[in-house]
């Protein structure tokens, strides 16, 4: 694998790749030396145009536990925030020898634009664009239905015949992008709920089921999985929704509905969460969900890119 | 140069007709095959090369004054030549905006004096093209540049109100109103064609609904108050089908498409290239076709070219930082063979109708006959239309190089262009700019009037 861009262009046997080399990274977890000496003396950038702590502190963790060297670059303060452009920036960079570099940006396109210039050689991994695709977010999701659904027989499988329900702010959501082509990909059916001003334009020719009405379809589906989606208060003000009361009362994943659900199905969200408003304390804080497992298996998944787009093997393995 | 004579032998006429054109002092004074050189005259083997009218540009972005980096009218004008236009319409949003009397003359004389076109201000609708009060149209009407053509392009004149009455207040100079139909809140921070590809790409969408809502708007407004109006790039197949309408209940309403939204789609903004962004945006495949037959039927009048530069650095960043817009006066032609006419859908007269003689009538270009009646003044272009190249960017002559047709196959190419009688373009090769100047100031001793 050369660069990490999105979930779209993933083949079947390549993403079961990743999820399994992070079933090893995550058994490396639990030894009490969590580090590998794999990327010693390989640098990698974590090149953050927006604000994201929780993504950063993970790639940030994946890459040290491969002994790389890590570099922050947050644009907040420095040279880009004065209008230094995209371009510069990666100059800059190749020249102080970067391996890999860890893309966070709010344009969609920015990994793939870096990617395909010859402003940098590194491999590029999307940690996120704009709303495009958010490809490790889905990878860790996917790793954590696989070992939900299938504990102890997660490695070398799919996710086929699984049903996924995801809620929420679709038409914004990357998170919502990268899951569907990779779930997909994985064998999974998928179902978006949401009110049709968050549904995104032209989504009915997507490989996905729509759904305005979410106690239809939780009690029509009766899924394995329910993925909450973020929703952000300012969609209000741009007349998406009337209220957040009326969001949560519609689409909100709540006690009620929580208790509706199939015992053995799961409740993700990608974080960070708002408590009461798509998701209920109760929910959140529930046995069947995976929030915190999400965050654990997410440096497992960036730690298995890693290792797949920087150690020697990266051009054998592509 | 400008008192030289050309003949330009075994030439076809835009109808078909084999024709001998002998070219003095500035004018055709004959088509007839068989005619023999004047001593002195310069021969051109025209064999298999198609005479057309001097192309006229009724949208053309020239920069100057106030984005010299991008395009001035001297660089701007040259890459008019090597496309075979003769005449461009200069677009207002230049610093400062071409809304006063001062900034049109100024326009004005930059283009006589550089000799590669007739330069023909475009005067904003509203002062600042800030969309709230007209700027002052009489005045610039009754200019030395004499414009009458009015545009906010790049913004729509959105108030309704504000559009009535500027519908109105150019029938009082015999202007048209060219509108730019973008619905501003509809499109806000808007990237692409709004549907499933801009969906999937994460690209805030532009929807058509934002175009053809202005134009059917616009179109009833016309028809209200009994003025002409004009639709600057029309991009959508419901926008054909508005205009389509309108035409047929009488409304005195013309309409222009451009060459990239009649052979681009969408598709190609997959590689998240910004040479390909532009406003209006690339469509889907069934809006190029109804473009094309909106063209072929005659429901879009003019095709014009939206030639938009900008420099590198506007265009090598991530999508949504670049800049919006094409370069297209030096691929105009070719690509209106290529999608029109070896399509089978124009022949070189609708060729000569929709880039020269309609868009000269709409801009009110006077003096420019874009015939080949003997005595008619000699502006004219050969095209070679057996070419079959790949478009590269040495063929682009303005100062900008974002043009998306870079390694595409386009048929036909400009040989040749005559601007009253003087060659900007021989054979490929532009005129130096002491000559072109040379000719614009003998143009200036002759009196030929600098509008026309």
């Amino acid at each position: 694998m050369r660069h990490l861009l999105s979930t779209k262009d993933l083949g079947r046997a390549e993403a079961i790749q990743i999820l399994d080399i992070a079933e090893d990274m995550a058994d490396v977890q639990n030894r009490e030396v969590k580090k590998l000496p794999t990327l010693r003396g390989k640098t990698v950038v974590n090149l953050f145009f927006e604000d994201s702590t929780r993504t950063r502190i993970s790639f940030e963790a994946a890459a040290k536990r491969l002994s790389a060297d890590v570099i922050n670059f947050s644009a907040k303060g420095s040279s880009v925030s004065k209008g230094e452009s995209l371009k510069d920036t990666a100059q800059t960079l190749a020249a102080m020898g970067a391996d890999g570099v860890v893309i966070r940006h709010s344009a969609s396109g920015a990994p793939q634009v870096l990617a395909q210039s010859d402003w940098i050689d590194a491999g590029v991994v999307n940690a996120g664009d704009g709303t495009h695709e958010h490809p490790t977010q889905a990878l860790l999701d996917a790793f954590t239905m696989r070992r939900r659904l299938f504990p102890g027989d997660s490695r070398g499988r799919g996710l086929d015949g699984v049903s996924v329900v995801i809620v929420g702010d679709i038409l914004h959501s990357r998170v919502a992008r990268s899951n569907l082509w990779l779930l997909g990909t994985l064998g999974a059916t998928v179902t978006f709920v949401a009110p049709a001003t968050l549904v995104p334009v032209g989504a009915d020719t997507w490989p996905v089921d729509l759904s305005f009405d979410l106690d239809a379809t939780l009690a029509l589906m009766q899924p394995d999985v329910v993925m909450m989606l973020r929703i952000q208060s300012e969609r209000m003000n741009a007349a998406y929704f009337p209220s957040a009361r009326e969001y949560g009362r519609q689409w909100g994943l709540d006690d009620e509905r929580l208790a509706r659900l199939r015992p053995d199905s799961i409740v993700m969200h990608p974080g960070p969460m708002n408590r009461g408003l798509e998701i209920s304390a109760g929910a959140a804080d529930s046995a069947q969900s995976t929030v915190l497992e999400q965050v654990a298996n997410g440096v497992s998944i960036r730690m298995a890119v890693l290792y797949l787009l920087l150690s020697g093997e990266r051009e054998a393995l592509s | 140069m400008s008192e030289s004579s050309y003949l330009l032998k075994g030439a076809t006429l835009p109808n078909g007709q084999a024709a001998d054109i002998l070219i003095q002092d500035g004018r055709i004074t004959s088509t007839a095959p068989g005619s023999s050189a004047p001593s002195g005259a310069v021969v051109v083997d025209a064999a298999g090369l198609v005479a057309l009218p001097g192309l006229v540009d009724l949208h053309t972005h020239l920069r100057e004054p106030g984005f010299e980096q991008s395009e001035t009218v001297l660089t701007g004008t040259r890459a008019a030549a090597a496309g075979g236009f003769t005449s461009v319409f200069a677009m207002a949003n230049t610093m400062p905006v071409s809304d006063t009397a001062g900034v049109v003359e100024q326009v004005q004389s930059l283009g006589d004096a550089a000799g590669y076109a007739t330069v023909r201000p475009i005067g904003a609708v509203t002062v600042g093209l800030a969309g709230e009060r007209l700027s002052e149209i009489g005045a610039m009407a009754q200019s030395r540049a004499a414009v009458r053509v009015f545009s906010d392009d790049g913004k729509c004149v959105h108030d309704s109100l504000l559009m009535r009455r500027a519908l109105e207040y150019v029938k009082t100079f015999d202007g048209v109103i060219a509108q730019h139909a973008q619905d501003p809140r509809l499109t806000e921070n808007a990237q692409m064609n709004e549907g499933a590809l801009s969906s999937e790409l994460g690209l805030k969408g532009w929807p058509a609904v934002a175009e053809e809502s202005i134009i059917a708007r616009d179109v009833l407004l016309a028809e209200h108050v009994g003025a002409r109006l004009h639709i600057c790039h029309l991009s959508t197949a419901g926008s054909v089908d508005v205009v389509r309408w309108a035409k047929a209940r009488g409304i005195p309403v013309t309409a222009e498409a451009t060459p990239h939204h009649l052979l681009l789609t969408e598709d190609l903004i997959r590689s998240y290239d910004a040479r390909y962004k532009v406003n209006p945006p690339l469509r889907r495949d069934e809006d190029v076709q109804a473009l094309r037959a909106g063209v072929a039927d005659g429901t879009i009048d003019i095709v014009a070219t939206d030639h938009a530069p900008h420099p590198r650095e506007s265009k090598e960043s991530e999508w949504d930082a670049a800049s919006f817009g094409m370069v297209g006066l030096e691929s105009a032609l070719p690509v209106v063979q290529t999608a029109l006419v070896d399509t089978g859908l124009l022949g070189w007269d609708d060729v000569a109708r929709v880039l020269s003689t309609t868009p000269a009538r709409i801009g009110r270009l006077n003096g420019h006959t874009h015939s080949f009646e003997e005595g008619a003044p000699a502006n004219l272009t050969l095209v070679d239309p057996a070419d079959r190249s790949t478009f590269t960017l040495d063929r682009l002559a303005g100062k900008s190089q974002n043009t998306p047709f870079e390694g595409v196959t386009l048929a036909g190419r400009v040989r040749w262009t005559f601007h009253h009688g003087f060659p900007t373009l021989r054979d490929g090769e532009l005129a130096s700019i002491e000559e072109a100047a040379a000719h614009a100031r003998h143009l200036a001793r002759e009196g030929v009037p600098a509008h026309g």
